[in-house]
């Protein structure tokens, strides 16, 4: 095989690849419950951790910052859930220990599409998870009745 | 003046293909996604491209050459994220030898997979790569077997002429321990020749200058800046294993990672004994654009109501 033979043949493999192995469309509700379950599955000794930056008062925000930067592609802006990814404000995340939501960012849901996130440093996984669980906050507050 | 020939037109046409692939690249992605990739340029740790990503990247070498021409190196790659365990990548190499000649040297094609499923204290990748070379390829992308400085000192012209095909091998072995990287690669390849089974190394360190985000956007906070080191070199073949007439490097390279997408990488490399290029300069530049899987495979999946 001539080597302009074999780019060409190379080009052609990978592009079929990537259509082929492409990421399918939004996820079904088996697909979300599956992903949602992944954080029960979270062993106890990570689940009882509690986030160290729990009082850090510049969490939420470089959190949000890293939220935007990594996540907000695929679990849609301000975690409200996209194409390829669940939301994030729904019960089963919110209700989750914050050492439960690290570890699924540190391990991912690596036959489900959730990459392993264990390239950021601990302390940038912990500011996600600030800023994780002030999305549920937020939305209490939200429903929460005005004040009079 | 020199003569333009088919074959010559051809290598041209191609190279003006891929550029402007790459530049179209740039064009059809509004969503770049921010990368947080590591200084290594040789060695591979494990975190594997996002699922539905690609990632188009520009590397140089400029090498040094003490019984000929210095050169300069170049490759591209598409490294595009097929699922979260499976990173496949495209490889297209070129080089100039100053005083000689600009031509394309080949191409190689990457696949990098994770076994496990979760993240353990040392996390296992196994890479398979197939590579179509000519003999003047000096992107130096991995050293192996009794690879030499001397081997690089062919004129251009003669060095083409020998084609190899290659099965790469490598064994991953990478952790991340409170921010710091730690990487092993173990490389094995084979020529589809019959020539023995070539061996060689690759072992990288690295940590970002910072662990916190930063609570205010910025390209220079010090998070998105990695600092690493890298050693490599090559061990020997079947008949002959160990360190006797090998080469091995040592580079202190640093990444920057932009918010926007952007990364640039930077990597002085020196020559630790006298089979070794004296000095590489390494750098390079990559842009990562998210939804790439989902455009290419909506073209073959019609309209989504």
């Amino acid at each position: 095989m001539k080597l302009y033979q074999f780019v060409i043949a190379s080009v052609l493999l990978f592009s079929g690849l990537v259509a082929v192995a492409g990421p399918q469309a939004s996820p079904n509700q088996h697909e979300k419950e599956s992903v949602y379950a992944e954080l029960k599955t979270a062993p106890e000794k990570y689940r009882e951790r509690a986030n160290p930056l729990a009082n850090d008062a510049d969490a939420v925000a470089a959190g949000d910052i890293l939220f935007e930067e990594h996540c907000e592609e695929c679990h849609g802006k301000e975690g409200i859930g996209g194409k390829k990814a669940p939301s994030l404000r729904a019960e089963e995340v919110q209700s989750s220990p914050p050492g439960a939501i690290f570890w699924i960012l540190s391990n991912g849901v690596v036959r489900k599409k959730m990459p392993v996130w264990s390239k950021l440093p601990e302390p940038e996984r912990w500011q996600l998870v600030s800023y994780l669980k002030s999305l549920g906050r937020a939305a209490a507050e939200s429903k929460s009745p005005a004040k009079p | 003046m020199p003569t333009l020939t088919p074959n010559s037109f051809f290598l041209f046409t191609l190279r003006f293909y891929f550029l402007f692939l790459g530049g179209l690249a740039l064009l059809l992605f509004p969503h770049p996604s921010y990368s947080q990739e590591n200084p290594y340029i040789v060695a591979y740790d494990h975190n594997l491209e996002e699922p539905g990503s690609l990632e188009v990247e520009y590397f140089s070498t400029f090498g040094t050459q003490r019984s000929g021409p210095d050169f300069h190196a170049y490759w591209t790659e598409f490294e595009y994220g097929a699922t979260a365990w499976w990173t496949t990548e495209l490889y297209l190499d070129g080089q100039t030898t100053f005083g000689e000649s600009t031509i394309f040297t080949g191409s190689r094609w990457e696949n990098r997979f994770r076994p496990l499923k979760n993240e353990h204290l040392i996390n296992p990748v196994l890479y398979v790569e197939f590579e179509n070379t000519n003999g003047a390829d000096k992107i130096l992308k991995e050293v192996e077997g009794h690879d030499a400085e001397s081997d690089y000192a062919l004129p251009n012209a003669a060095a083409r002429r020998d084609h190899s095909r290659e099965m790469e091998f490598k064994l991953i072995l990478s952790s991340n321990y409170k921010g710091w990287n730690f990487t092993e690669n173990t490389i094995a390849t084979k020529n589809l020749s019959n020539e023995p089974w070539e061996f060689g190394y690759a072992l990288g360190a690295s940590r970002p200058l910072a662990m916190k985000g930063a609570a205010h956007r910025c390209n220079f906070c010090r998070q998105h800046f990695v600092a690493g080191v890298e050693l490599y070199g090559g061990l020997g073949d079947r008949y002959s294993f160990g360190l006797n007439n090998t080469s091995h490097y040592l580079g202190t390279g640093l990444a920057w990672n932009l918010p926007s997408g952007w990364t640039f990488r930077f990597e002085p490399t020196f020559g630790l004994n006298d089979n070794s290029h004296q000095f590489l300069l390494r750098w390079g530049v990559s842009r990562e654009f998210s939804g790439f899987g989902s455009m290419v495979s909506g073209l073959f999946k019609g309209h989504e109501e």
